[in-house]
């Protein structure tokens, strides 16, 4: 019941948003619906934790470790981003006659986000990361001005070429799950029974088919040109979802794809996840040197840390898978504090360049020392988790003898720390150049960021063991030995 | 081969061919309108495969989804198109290409070729006639308009090459996959739906605001070297 009620209650909130007498309440029936639903995901992953599975509709609806850590994610982002775009989108531009529009494509994206990882059958994973995209394109375009409009047209052009794509990918998986001898309805565990049975090539051919298809959206190179086009565009709560928990949605799929190709002796694919996961990386951390706007430059760490995440999968050792999961744990949470930084500066500032704002800490403390904060714990500083992330997966990597892969990944992920902290220096410290008048940051933004931080710093210390265990569980899940 | 196959089976490769002629036609042509015309005629071989495909396999999935393909691909998407964007779909009657017709036509041939030669490793495995028609011609269709939409800089066009993808991945899709569960391919359709209404009303704001969907012009967003002080 508890996995059907997840799954529902974002719908329910946005057919409640379109309704014209609830219009004006649109924002508090978003959050109310989703922050219980926050609950009602913690309470489904400790059950996943004390039975291994949760199932909610057998064959349809089912939750294991992997799908509960996912669920987890994207609930707690989507009920605090939705928390701080109440004041957020009051104050940036003049929306409110159609906020309520907003409010009900936001609950739609959530509603998709969050069935993709409790649906079991595969296929429906495509249509339901399908639906993620085509949500978040409505709500890239929602500030209708010509540069939100384009990000939104070269967002949707590149990401839906691969819905086809994939899907191709998915009807070869389908058929090679039957001619492997699979009996019964296709999900992801029959899949990974059948694993060894399945003909190597076919299992190659669909997990290719689905890796391009689906890298368009997870924003991996040399697919990631709309992303900082598209998270940059956006309004910030909705690029808080989109870089903290969209990304890894569909990279989610690739890799419950890849640990049942793993299982499969002939087909190796671990080598190929390192080398493209190297060249995102490479790519982000490069570009990150030169960005112009703060807003791109999260968009970039966020290629960056999607490429880390598939080199540790592609490492296919348990450590690693650990390190992996761990990744997509801490990205998700930093990166959305990081957007509601970003979304803070940008609404009393008024400004998307990085050049023209100096002294962020004589101009506004709170937002000064956030700032520096988020971009410290999102380029891997100790004690942040992400640190700890990408030690253990470094670590896991020289234990498995992939020396070379390691020390290539290391230089990228401090050249990339040594781009985000240049430009957020910049902005943070030295004299500010006009003289502004200090704006009070809006009430449910400051609260947001508060909410944020905590688990940032608190996680960088100390795991809770339910989370550990959770973790874990996800991390068997993908397969490594 | 041809040997093996049955008559519904013999006509479903009749439908393969007209499948893949339709695609290097929608490359070739210039109008709009034209482009359009085209992708219904696409949709209509692929129902048609599929009633003989479902004939032939007496499968009730297949004439399912090609009375799907028909409800949403013939009749639901070019009435969304004609609804949100039907002066602009009338007025264009020249398309800009980055490629000359004779060049595309050339890579749109290369793509096909490619794709024999993709699956071949494949072919080992399966004996079905209906496999190796469908599977290489499914996968070119894929590629074709995967070509077609980065070679066009206008909207409408664009989004047909999105669907003209879709439809060679089902071409593919009812040789291998013909027993999909239904709630699948009718989520597929749907999908397909919401496609062609969320980037018809992009195109139209975009219309609206900028002036133009020509998507060669939205180049105000990219990356410029910082200059270090």
């Amino acid at each position: 019941m508890a996995l059907i009620a997840v799954v529902v209650l974002p719908l329910l909130a946005a057919f409640l948003c379109w309704i014209p007498v609830l219009r004006r309440a649109a924002w508090i029936i978003s959050v109310v619906c989703l922050c219980s639903d926050f609950v009602l995901a913690l309470f489904v992953s400790r059950q996943v934790v004390r039975n291994l599975i949760f199932v909610g509709v057998r064959g349809w609806l089912e939750a294991d470790g992997l799908s509960a850590l996912m669920l987890l994610l994207v609930s707690f982002v989507c009920a605090l981003a939705v928390f701080f775009a109440g004041d957020y989108m009051r104050h940036n531009g003049n929306h409110s006659h159609r906020l309520w529009w907003f409010y009900c494509n936001y609950n739609l994206l959530a509603f998709a986000l969050i069935i993709v990882p409790a649906l079991a059958d595969p296929n429906l994973v495509w249509v339901g990361v399908e639906l993620v995209t085509l949500f978040a394109i409505l709500l890239v375009a929602f500030e209708g001005t010509a540069s939100a409009l384009e990000a939104a047209w070269k967002y949707s052009v590149l990401t839906i070429m691969g819905a086809p794509i994939s899907l191709l990918g998915f009807l070869v998986l389908f058929w090679s799950y039957h001619s492997g001898g699979g009996t019964g309805p296709e999900t992801w565990s029959s899949l990974t029974l059948a694993a060894h049975s399945m003909p190597p090539s076919l299992l190659r051919l669909a997990f290719l088919l689905v890796f391009v298809g689906f890298g368009t959206k997870v924003g991996l190179a040399p697919m990631h040109t709309w992303l900082p086009d598209a998270h940059s565009q956006a309004p910030s709560p909705v690029c808080a979802v989109l870089s903290g928990v969209k990304t890894s949605i569909p990279l989610y799929a690739i890799l419950r794809l890849l640990s049942i190709v793993l299982l499969s002796p002939e087909a190796r694919m671990g080598r190929w996840m390192i080398v493209i996961g190297l060249l995102s990386v490479a790519i982000a951390a490069f570009l990150l040197l030169q960005v112009r706007e703060y807003k791109r430059m999260f968009a970039y760490s966020t290629v960056e840390h999607m490429g880390i995440i598939l080199t540790a999968a592609g490492l296919a050792t348990q450590a690693s898978d650990f390190g992996a999961v761990s990744q997509m744990l801490n990205h998700s949470i930093t990166k959305s504090l990081c957007f509601y930084v970003a979304g803070t500066v940008l609404v009393t500032m008024e400004t998307r360049e990085i050049k023209s704002i100096r002294g962020l800490l004589r101009v506004s403390p709170f937002m000064g020392a956030t700032l520096l904060l988020c971009a410290l714990a999102i380029a891997g500083a100790p004690p942040f988790p992400i640190f700890l992330s990408e030690y253990s997966i470094l670590s896991a990597g020289i234990r498995g003898g992939h020396n070379l892969a390691v020390a290539i990944l290391a230089c990228l992920i401090v050249l990339a720390f040594i781009g985000i902290m240049l430009q957020v220096n910049r902005m943070v410290f030295g004299r500010p150049e006009l003289t502004h008048e200090e704006a009070p940051v809006p009430l449910t933004c400051r609260i947001a960021v508060i909410v944020a931080v905590l688990p940032v710093i608190a996680l960088g210390v100390y795991i809770p063991s339910p989370l550990h265990s959770l973790l874990q569980l996800a991390a068997r899940q993908l397969g490594g030995r | 081969m041809s040997a093996q196959m049955s008559v519904p089976e013999a006509l479903n490769t009749l439908s393969a061919g007209l499948v893949l002629i339709s695609a290097f036609a929608m490359v070739a042509t210039r109008q709009v309108q034209g482009v359009v015309r085209f992708f219904i005629i696409q949709s209509l071989l692929l129902a048609a495969s599929c009633f003989l495909l479902g004939y032939s396999q007496n499968s009730f999935h297949l004439y399912a989804l090609g009375a799907i393909t028909i409800v949403a691909k013939v009749i639901a998407i070019p009435w969304v198109l004609k609804r949100t964007l039907a002066r602009e779909l009338y007025e264009r009657r020249e398309i800009d290409q980055a490629f000359n017709i004779p060049a595309s036509l050339l890579l749109a041939l290369f793509l096909a070729i490619v794709s024999v030669l993709l699956v071949s490793p494949i072919m080992s495995i399966t004996p079905d006639p209906v496999i190796r028609i469908n599977l290489p011609i499914g996968l070119a269709g894929v590629l074709i308009g995967a070509f077609s939409l980065m070679a066009r800089r206008e909207a409408v066009p664009q989004l047909i090459g999105i669907l003209a993808m879709e439809n060679g991945a089902f071409f593919a899709g009812i040789a291998i996959a013909a027993e999909l569960p239904l709630i699948a391919e009718l989520t597929v359709a749907f999908n397909v739906i919401l496609i062609t209404v969320i980037i018809g009303l992009l195109a139209r704001n975009i219309k609206e605001t900028i002036g133009t969907t020509e998507a060669g012009a939205l180049t105000e967003l990219k990356e410029e070297p910082v200059s270090w002080r």
